[in-house]
């Protein structure tokens, strides 16, 4: 245990991914009871495009993802108001996203195994760099939702009276999927594009099971998260295993025995 | 309180609105005052939710207007004066993580404002609320487990906890068993009179709204005002139905003459 932190790299995955899987976790439960579990996975395709323009165009590709992500998030919330369907939204924007990432793959004649640690996560990849900008839109990002916190709370309960006891409900809804546009492109450097929505929908759900208060519900999810980044990390230096891979798994493992733990105790 | 000199609360002049071409309410025209006990009736689809939704500032009016405390409604800032118990309250998702608590003290949210927690004073006076309406034992439960009658009155407090001057009921027993019901209407009247708490009460019920309000604003496109402090009659409330229709008068304190 001591061993695997004289690691610069693996610092770094503990550091980002920590602080990752609480962020997403908190998103996460606000987004589960809104029936948007999969705008995480929506909103991470379309940074795919953003990260294929970043290395097309030469910029950083976490900031153009960043940006592909959070102008993603702003024209679903567009097309809603529209009145496209919010799935159809996401659907739209999604593949709109992968096809200009596609379009750029192609005309490049393919980018190289940088691209791949995007799609799957790579924590030997994570840079000094990746982590100054997780730390800081990280934190970012965990402040805006403590200090929105009771507000969010009350539009995810009862949308309509929240409205009419004057909460600017508009307003908090482009704030959480612009914070979840973020999130997604901040976890993508650990889990990769194609397992981001599992730091936002497992630990939430796991922690709905337990039946306890929202504030409650809120913490255990969070820990959920980080403890699962830690032994998933731990079990990739160990065994050898690709990290995102194997967070997720340990992750789908908790949710598992909480559901198996509330089925017992059901009957 | 002064009967002489009563605040004006809420005041609707020549109210219409349409959805598109569908006309919904024609110049609806009434007031409440302070201390009163309103209630509105009229079928369903009669309007009535538009009416709130319009009081609330959440439609633009096709013409009239609606002063809240003297204010005009496009004007009215101070939303924490009123109270809102919404239309199927209890049809919130079971499962949500909220506890009794935790839902009455979203009552002071907008009290307490945007990026702020609540005060010492916010959760004294959640607990006040909650003490009124008798759910202040059950404060650790989860919404979801109590039973319909008991989900509403944690509505209620949660509104109550933002000490409203006005509460707005929406249709606030649909899904409840007659029972709390009953204890329901005792719960308003005590709120009203004992309290001096101003009510806007909307059902479809008219019996119990008949039974247990001073003023009646009837509902159909068209809107009438009546004062019943004195008694009712037979027009007060036939205005919210089509006409011909008979009233069937049941379990009244005061009957329908």
């Amino acid at each position: 245990m001591i061993e695997i932190l004289q690691y610069g790299f693996m610092q770094r995955a503990f550091i980002a991914g920590m602080l990752i899987a609480l962020v997403c976790a908190t998103i996460g439960v606000f987004l589960v009871l809104r029936r948007m579990a999969l705008l995480g996975d929506g909103l991470a395709h379309i940074s795919f495009g953003g990260i294929a323009a970043g290395m097309f165009f030469n910029v950083y590709p976490l900031v153009s993802a960043l940006a592909f992500s959070v102008l993603g998030a702003l024209g679903i919330q567009k097309l809603k108001q529209m009145k496209v369907y919010g799935d159809a939204a996401i659907a739209i924007f999604f593949s709109f996203g992968l096809a200009i990432g596609v379009v750029l793959v192609s005309l490049s004649h393919g980018f190289n195994a940088d691209l791949f640690s995007y799609l799957f996560g790579s924590i030997l990849a994570v840079s000094e760099t990746d982590i100054l900008l997780i730390l800081g839109v990280g934190i970012a990002t965990l402040a805006a939702l403590l200090l929105f916190y009771k507000e969010l709370f009350y539009a995810s309960f009862d949308e309509e009276s929240a409205q009419a006891a004057g909460i600017p409900v508009g307003r908090l809804n482009t704030m959480l999927i612009v914070l979840t546009a973020v999130a997604v492109v901040l976890s993508m450097r650990i889990v990769g594009i194609l397992l981001v929505s599992s730091f936002i929908a497992i630990p939430a759900s796991t922690a709905l099971l337990m039946r306890r208060s929202f504030k409650q519900t809120i913490v255990i999810a969070a820990a959920i998260a980080i403890m699962s980044v830690i032994v998933g990390l731990v079990l990739a230096y160990y065994m050898d295993l690709a990290a995102g891979g194997a967070i997720v798994l340990v992750l789908v493992a908790v949710f598992s025995a909480a559901l198996l733990h509330t089925k017992l105790h059901a009957r | 309180m002064d009967k002489g000199k009563k605040e004006t609360v809420l005041e609707l002049s020549n109210v219409s609105f349409s959805y598109g071409e569908n006309l919904v309410l024609d110049d609806a025209t009434f007031k409440v005052e302070r201390g009163d006990f309103a209630g509105m009736i009229g079928p369903n689809g009669a309007g009535k939710t538009t009416l709130v939704k319009l009081i609330f500032g959440l439609l633009a009016l096709d013409r009239g207007s609606i002063r809240l405390f003297g204010t005009d409604v496009g004007k009215f800032k101070e939303w924490q004066r009123i109270g809102y118990v919404p239309q199927k309250a209890t049809s919130f998702d079971q499962n949500f993580p909220a506890t009794v608590f935790e839902v009455a003290s979203m009552g002071r949210f907008p009290k307490a404002g945007l990026m702020r927690q609540l005060s010492r004073e916010d959760y004294m006076a959640v607990e006040k609320a909650l003490g009124v309406v008798g759910m202040l034992e059950l404060r650790n439960s989860r919404i979801g487990d109590l039973s319909g009658g008991q989900q509403q009155r944690v509505f209620i407090a949660r509104a109550l906890a933002a000490e409203p001057e006005l509460l707005i009921l929406d249709e606030p027993t649909v899904g409840v068993d007659a029972e709390a019901q009953h204890s329901f209407y005792s719960l308003l009247r005590q709120l009203n009179r004992e309290l001096g708490m101003t009510l806007l009460l909307i059902s479809h019920d008219v019996g119990m709204v008949a039974k247990n309000v001073n003023k009646l604003v009837c509902v159909n496109i068209k809107v009438t005002f009546h004062d019943i402090s004195k008694g009712i009659n037979k027009a007060d409330l036939s205005c919210a139905y089509p006409a011909g229709m008979e009233l069937v008068p049941h379990h009244h304190d005061r009957a329908v003459k």
